[in-house]
């Protein structure tokens, strides 16, 4: 029996540590070579390391939440044999891929057959029946009788939305609610509220809103559409916006940089990498659609759907989130007239996009039925002067109004 | 000669899993076949729970016919002459009750339109067998299994049941004579029922346990009246001991047996008429060609695996009941069943069960579903706990079920009063088990049961009371 020592291995460029998020293992657990041992979040993404070897763990570093710097120890497993240095050799040089957290294994319901009954969902059989027949996860529906109960009310309410509404409105309590639920801040979600906490703290935002005529953009979009071949993506809106900003960028250069706000230096970009804000299951993410300026509508289009993709299932690698130069945040789905982004740092500008809507506009002293889309923006006002933001939104309004400019 | 059928859902075993499974199925109009080698009803109707159920309530009527033919008899009733007992006739009723019911369920699934064909079914593929009905057989291909082969009787190797001196639950439930004395190999709910019964009816009763209690699935406080109801009827009870094995001594009617056993490092004899065995039992997956089927055991290898859906690893193969996992429970294994028919049909089922009721019909007699106040608090929930004596209740009180020292005992989340589950001990309590079964499946608060009212006199009134004293304002209870 020989103790094998597992270091953190070097996980991804310019990494030196990583959180803890998940342990796949415990001590004394026997493991085999590449059973998924740990899940450790860094900077972007969160890889799980698979284990250098089989054996028995026989200790593991850091709980859930700690910060585990690159070659400190992780775990020991004890092995067969022992040729341990070579292996831990090995085992620093395994390909770790950045996945999503591995769910954990499926029990055998031969052994647990039933809900327990402090399981979260509170609904009497009939109400679980129906539910299932019209394929709803109960977990979604909010209950909103007596201590969060399921009534058929709330079902009705939910399938009835589409799942949009997520249950009827409250009847009468008998019981009021005292519970506090602590949930503990680690892994992405400290990471969004370290890096929100930087960009708002250092960050002197000034805010800019804008409204945009979309009418013309919205019947070409129609057209391409319609006219698109099988292989070329469905456009929406913001590959059009992406678009446009590439091909106005070089004229606002102080818009489109990396303030390194310690070293003293503005770090104007030259190429356009737009980080398209996404939510996933897991929390934010920003992945990142390069080089915008060197594509057309088609490659934006495909290539913002193929990282916002992996960024949602979880298999986004660390190149995909990382590198922006400037970020979109849509706000579209959810509508919204106007909202305050914060800028992701050390970038300088920030976009935020809202849902487009019929609106009565004046033209010509007429009142006619435009379709308009409002814009909220956000600069580092110690590097962009009112103006110069503002000015980059006019030009981006142009662009979007005359959408054939975006094109010329 | 052989004959060849198809059918879409073979069911294999008829006990209360499969019978149930194949009416559900034929109902739907799925062109069903049962195959059963024994009567139809499975363990629990011809050698379980309904035959060990009739011997009990016979128990009961003897234990009180005996208290009103001593002198002066009870409560002011009096039977001249000694109640006595014929276990030849009293078999023979309880054999009637099984008959009954066996042909019953022979008939229910005639009329549903599943057909039963007696034999012994052995697998060559997951969905072929051959029915083996002593010369001729059937060949059977089918586009759905439900495995329902149950469970059975454990037998110690170095004392195997030869069911004259030495007995499973099976041999014990046809006794010809009442044995005198009876020493029972294993204190679980089994053992207990049928040790209770018989010590009812005057045999003298020794329990020889390997843990450290007896009905160790029950907590302390649930079992306490029945381990005191053990020892006034004076069952010796031996806990950490373990049987060493059994030999029959003398000779011709004079014959007995003596069990021996080790406790705390001695060995000890008792002589009796009767050894019971009854140290638990076991999923049947031999001898029928699982190994052929292709479906997958469990992490401990003794029962088939399965999901929420009762299916195996093997697509259209579904294993239901015991064989499928704990609680070995006939209840479970007929829900299961029923779901299974349904899920072959083409509906969306899935066992999410929040309790499955447990019952152990001693005496008194013990109910719990859902979460012990330990159980719960394992859990991490906070948790207040209610518990209501019978010996409060008007009803209880004139069916004299109180003498046995019996409560319900509720406990709910102390935050939103959700009821997390209810034990109850105490004479005649196993029939109320149904409303905290359904408290628990609809997500009743305390205040649900608070507030309905329940009839007077009954017994189901100290449930109602077990609540309020949970909510702190029990009304019969300071």
């Amino acid at each position: 029996m020989g103790k094998f020592v597992f270091k953190l291995p070097d996980i991804g460029e310019g990494v030196v540590e990583g959180e803890v998020v998940q342990w796949h293992v415990s001590v004394g657990e026997s493991v085999s070579e590449d059973d998924p041992i740990v899940d450790v979040m860094t900077d972007k993404a969160t890889v799980t390391i698979p284990s250098p070897t089989s054996g028995v763990i026989s200790s593991l570093s850091g709980g859930v939440g700690d910060m585990i710097a690159v070659g400190t120890t992780l775990l020991e497993i004890d092995v067969e044999g022992g040729e341990v240095s070579k292996e831990e050799e090995r085992g620093a040089e395994k390909e770790v891929k950045p996945t999503a957290p591995t769910p954990p294994p499926e029990t055998t319901t031969s052994e647990v057959p039933m809900q327990p009954p402090t399981g979260r969902v509170l609904a009497s059989p009939a109400v679980r029946k129906r539910a299932r027949e019209n394929d709803v996860d109960l977990s979604n529906v909010r209950g909103s009788g007596p201590a969060g109960r399921i009534r058929h009310a709330d079902l009705d309410a939910f399938i009835a939305a589409g799942g949009a509404i997520s249950g009827a409105p409250p009847m009468a309590y008998s019981v009021k609610r005292t519970e506090v639920t602590p949930v503990k801040v680690v892994g992405l979600r400290r990471k969004i509220s370290e890096q929100m906490s930087l960009s708002k703290s250092r960050i002197p935002h000034f805010s800019y809103f804008e409204e945009v005529d979309i009418t013309e953009l919205e019947s070409l979009r129609q057209v391409l559409n319609s006219t698109k071949d099988e292989t070329q993506p469905k456009l929406t809106y913001l590959p059009f916006i992406m678009l446009a900003l590439a091909k106005i960028m070089p004229d606002h250069p102080e818009c489109n940089a990396h303030f390194d706000d310690e070293g003293g230096v503005v770090n104007r970009q030259g190429a356009v990498n737009l980080g398209i804000a996404t939510q996933t299951e897991r929390g934010l993410y920003v992945p990142v659609v390069k080089h915008v300026e060197a594509m057309d509508i088609w490659n934006t289009a495909s290539e913002m759907q193929r990282v916002s993709g992996s960024a949602r299932d979880g298999s986004a690698s660390l190149d995909e989130l990382t590198g922006s130069t400037f970020t979109i945040t849509s706000l579209g789905r959810e509508g919204g007239l106007g909202a305050t982004p914060i800028i992701n740092h050390p970038e300088v500008s920030i976009l935020g996009v809202h849902k487009a809507r019929e609106m009565p506009v004046v033209r010509n002293g007429d009142i006619v039925v435009r379709r308009i889309m409002n814009l909220s923006s956000a600069f580092d006002h110690r590097v962009v002067d009112g103006a110069n933001g503002a000015s980059l939104i006019q030009d981006l309004k142009r662009m979007l109004e005359t959408p054939a400019l975006i094109f010329m | 000669m052989t004959e060849s059928r198809k059918c879409q859902v073979l069911v294999v075993g008829a006990g209360p899993g499969g019978y149930v499974a194949g009416i559900r199925s034929a109902q739907l109009g799925l062109d069903t076949i049962v195959v059963e080698s024994d009567k139809a009803g499975g363990t629990c109707l011809i050698r379980g729970c309904i035959p060990s159920k009739a011997i009990i309530h016979a128990a009961e009527r003897f234990e009180s016919l005996r208290q009103h033919s001593v002198e002066g008899g009870h409560m002011g009733l009096t039977v001249s002459g000694e109640a006595e007992v014929d276990m030849g006739a009293l078999v023979s009723w309880k054999d009637s009750i099984v008959d009954r019911l066996n042909k019953g369920v022979e008939g229910l699934l005639k009329a549903a339109g599943a057909d039963l064909i007696k034999g012994w079914a052995s697998f060559d593929g997951p969905k072929s067998c051959t029915v083996d009905n002593g010369g001729d057989s059937v060949k059977i291909e089918a586009e759905n299994v439900i495995i329902a082969t149950g469970s059975s009787h454990i037998d110690l190797p170095f004392m195997p049941c030869d069911e004259e001196f030495v007995l499973s639950s099976t041999g014990a439930l046809d006794l010809e004579t009442l044995p005198k004395s009876v020493a029972i190999v294993g204190g679980g709910y089994i053992g207990l029922e049928l040790g209770c019964a018989l010590a009812k009816l005057g045999t003298e009763i020794t329990v020889v346990e390997g843990m450290s209690s007896v009905l160790a699935i029950m907590d302390k406080e649930i079992r306490r009246p029945l381990e005191l109801w053990l020892k006034k009827h004076k069952v010796a009870i031996h806990t950490d001991s373990l049987a060493r094995g059994a030999e029959v001594k003398g000779k011709g009617a004079s014959r007995k047996v003596e069990l021996t056993f080790e406790k705390e490092g001695s060995e000890h004899k008792v002589k009796v008429d009767k050894v019971l065995v009854t140290v638990g039992r076991k999923p049947n997956t031999k001898g029928w060609g699982l190994e052929n089927t292709g479906v997958r055991m469990d992490g401990s290898g003794c029962f088939i695996r399965t999901d929420r859906q009762c299916r195996t690893s093997v697509p259209g193969v579904f294993a239901i009941g015991d064989v499928s996992g704990e609680p070995m429970l006939a209840h479970k294994a007929s829900a299961e069943g029923e779901m299974v028919a349904e899920i072959i049909a083409g509906h969306k089922r899935e066992f999410d069960k929040v309790a499955i009721p447990a019952i152990v019909f001693t005496e008194p007699e013990i109910v719990s579903v859902g979460l012990t106040p330990d159980e719960a608090k394992e859990r991490g929930e906070e948790v207040i706990v209610g518990k209501f004596p019978l010996a409060a209740n008007g009803r209880a009180l004139s069916l004299e079920a109180e003498k046995t020292g019996g409560f319900i005992r509720v406990t709910a989340r102390e935050s939103d009063h959700v009821i997390l589950g209810v034990q109850a001990v105490g004479s005649h309590v196993a029939e109320l088990h149904s409303e905290f079964v359904l408290a628990l499946e609809m997500g009743a608060l305390l205040e649900d049961v608070a507030g309905t009212v329940h009839a007077h006199p009954t017994m189901s009134e100290a449930f109602h009371e077990s609540v309020l004293k949970t909510l702190g304002h029990a009304i019969h209870i300071s």
